[in-house]
């Protein structure tokens, strides 16, 4: 668990980050999301004290933080920038390899580590080990970047604006191999973004900075449904609104007895993916499927109802 | 081949009056002088189709060839047809230009084929390799240069120690200071912007003018310091000349040595930060390697410069190579500037290969990966 306590950072007469208060589950994503100048990233680099705290604490399970050397600290965290940030001139072995040899690691253990790493996120080690950053492509050094910072399996995974850099449809990959390996490895990640439709994909909880100040810490479920200020709702997108809730709920919710048209859709997927197939093929309702077994329909006007609920 | 019929070498009646120009052709017997001419010309030859880059290497060293080939055959010749004792052979005009040509063609053909740096330097060693055996056969000995030699092989040697001695000597002085001055003003911005402009303003300092303010400076202090003047420290002279050396080389090396820290990319400086490295670990595991390339490119910079200015030591007697081309510049001896000046040159452009080679084998990255 990490408790963040009336964390504050001032710089001359601004307050980039003011009084922040939260408290973040272990094994779970926050993303913390604002605009640029919301204080986010002073706010996630107070954590790993690349910036010193002008007051307030970060306690890591139950551990103050400044109790420690700051270059001790930070190896217990991993730590994933925008555009990566691999050494151009350590081959892929060696980048992902920096944490675990700065904790002197046995040279065994690091190699099986570094293999065990490249596999999780599909890349052959055989044929990536021994190449350098330059000879991958944007996806792969965003990965390498993150193996890099699991490494050492640090109790806390800092990212800022990770999929900053690349294209949309690797970035939804790149989101999606991150839930998938999190869920795996069960890690506790708090993640910055500038982009509200990550933040609501990516996290269990999402944090809205506004002008340094938390202005909202909730599920996305909440924040889609009950946008606490203005500016939340704006950085939702109230045209979006109804599509986004949608896209978070899963057709097992709204599942009932009936007949219905066409192709099946697993109970898994969301009402989002279930309104798009009625509108695209005309239907009124669509078959469900758990496991390649019917289970039921979902129609049209279930999906309507449900959107109107928040409304 | 217009240069062949320039006057290839003269002949003067003693060092000091201008010489007769006799052409390529005539500097011997006829029977000793064609296989050089032949040589040049069919070497020119080959090197006239571009894009055979091995033809025009190989053309250019059968040219060079040709060329010393004539020297070493006129240069007796020529000196036994003279009935004074004092008379002077050396290469004229025609020789310049063909030596010119030929370098040309050579370093041109290099650069097409770009050979790695393991094969420049095996190829630097056979050129000097060259170089030594045809100066030790003593075949060149009539030359003018050589006779000028031969009159002060000891002070010749003294001078070349001392030439070194200045040029390295203030090299290794910058570098033990410019190292850690860099990485100082590397880390405090603040003590960058204060230590850089003084720095560069030193570099403005014409050389004539900043030996002549070492001679009061030092000079006081030599008269004024219990002791200095017992360890060599005087107004003219090594330590003067080895003082300014070392500052015109302090910009480069520290300024080189801030830019090469500073090559490395923002975000992997702050990864490194943010995953834990010390302050010192960082140095020497990120940005230290990756900037290998531009501090020795400073330093590189540091030596040909300090070989060059070096000359001008010999003006406040700070000895070296520059002794003789200022006796030569007193007496109109112009093969005794040249025997200050050859060896001059060809110290900086060997200093200058042999540099670029350490620094490519330096770049931290394998070259078809970046």
């Amino acid at each position: 668990m990490i408790e963040i306590d009336n964390l504050t950072k001032t710089y001359g007469d601004t307050q980039a980050v003011d009084a922040v208060t939260m408290t973040v589950e272990t094994g779970s994503i926050t993303v913390i999301v604002g605009t640029s100048g919301s204080g986010k990233t002073t706010l996630l680099r107070m954590i790993n004290r690349l910036e010193e705290p002008t007051s307030g604490e970060v306690r890591i399970n139950g551990k103050p933080t400044h109790a420690e050397k700051p270059h001790l600290l930070r190896r217990r965290i991993g730590y994933a920038i925008q555009g990566h940030g691999l050494f151009p001139h350590h081959t892929v072995a060696r980048n992902i390899a920096a944490v675990p040899r700065l904790l002197g690691w046995k040279k065994p253990k690091i190699r099986a580590r570094v293999d065990e790493l490249l596999t999780l996120f599909s890349m052959d080690p055989a044929a990536f080990r021994d190449r350098y950053p330059a000879e991958l492509s944007g996806g792969q050094q965003q990965r390498v970047g993150v193996a890099r910072a699991l490494a050492s399996r640090p109790e806390l995974l800092l990212m800022d604006e990770p999929f900053g850099a690349l294209d949309p449809i690797i970035r939804a990959r790149a989101q999606d191999d991150l839930r998938r390996i999190q869920q795996h490895l069960g890690s506790t990640i708090m993640l910055v973004t500038h982009d509200m439709e990550e933040a609501i994909r990516l996290g269990d909880k999402v944090a809205v900075m506004d002008g340094g100040k938390l202005v909202q810490y909730a599920a996305p479920a909440e924040i889609i449904a009950k946008p606490a200020t203005d500016f939340v709702g704006d950085m939702v997108g109230d045209v979006d609104r109804p599509l986004r809730l949608l896209s978070l709920i899963p057709l097992s919710e709204l599942i009932e007895d009936g007949p219905a048209e066409g192709e099946a859709m697993p109970a898994d997927a969301s009402l989002r993916e279930a309104l798009a197939a009625c509108l695209w093929t005309g239907r009124t309702a669509v078959p469900v499927t758990r496991e390649g077994v019917h289970v039921g329909r979902v129609t049209f006007e279930a999906i309507r109802n449900r959107a109107e609920l928040h409304a | 081949m217009a240069a062949l019929l320039i006057p290839f070498m003269s002949i003067a009646a003693n060092r000091i009056v201008a010489g007769d120009s006799v052409l390529a052709w005539r500097v011997a017997s006829p029977v000793e002088t064609l296989p050089g001419v032949a040589a040049i010309v069919l070497g020119l030859a080959l090197g006239v189709p571009a894009g055979r880059h091995y033809l025009r290497l190989g053309g250019a060293l059968l040219g060079l060839g040709g060329l010393f080939w004539l020297l070493m055959q006129g240069a007796p010749a020529l000196l036994e047809g003279a009935d004074s004792a004092y008379a002077r052979v050396s290469p004229a005009m025609g020789f310049c230009c063909l030596l010119l040509v030929l370098t040309l063609m050579m370093t041109d053909a290099l650069t097409q084929m770009a050979p790695g740096p393991l094969a420049r330097a095996g190829l630097l060693a056979a050129v000097l390799c060259a170089l030594a055996a045809i100066l030790w056969s003593g075949a060149l000995a009539p030359l003018s240069i050589f006779q000028e030699y031969a009159s002060r092989q000891a002070q010749f040697a003294d001078a070349v120690l001392r030439h070194l001695a200045l040029a390295f000597g203030s090299l290794a002085t910058a570098a033990v200071i410019g190292f850690p001055l860099g990485i100082l003003c590397y880390r405090r911005a603040q003590l960058r912007g204060s230590v850089l402009p003084v720095l560069s303003l030193l570099q403005t300092i014409p050389s004539l003018a900043m030996f002549g303010l070492m001679i009061p400076l030092l000079g006081w202090v030599g008269d004024n310091l219990p002791g200095a003047q017992a360890i060599g420290i005087a107004g003219i002279g090594f330590a003067p000349a080895f003082l300014a050396l070392v500052l015109y080389s302090l910009l480069p090396v520290v300024g080189n040595t801030v830019a090469g820290l500073a090559s490395a990319p923002a975000a992997a400086r702050d990864a490194a930060r943010g995953m834990g490295m010390t302050s010192t670990q960082r140095l020497l595991r990120i940005e230290l390697p990756l900037g290998l390339p531009v501090i020795l490119t400073g330093l590189r910079i540091v030596l040909v410069q300090n070989i060059g200015l070096a000359v001008i030591a010999g003006l406040i007697g700070g000895g070296g190579l520059g002794t003789f081309v200022f006796q030569g510049l007193n007496q109109t001896a112009t093969d005794l500037i040249l025997l200050g000046a050859l060896p001059t040159v060809a110290l900086a452009l060997t200093s200058a290969i042999v540099m670029d080679i350490l620094v490519e084998l330096a770049k931290p990255i394998p070259k078809d990966t970046a």
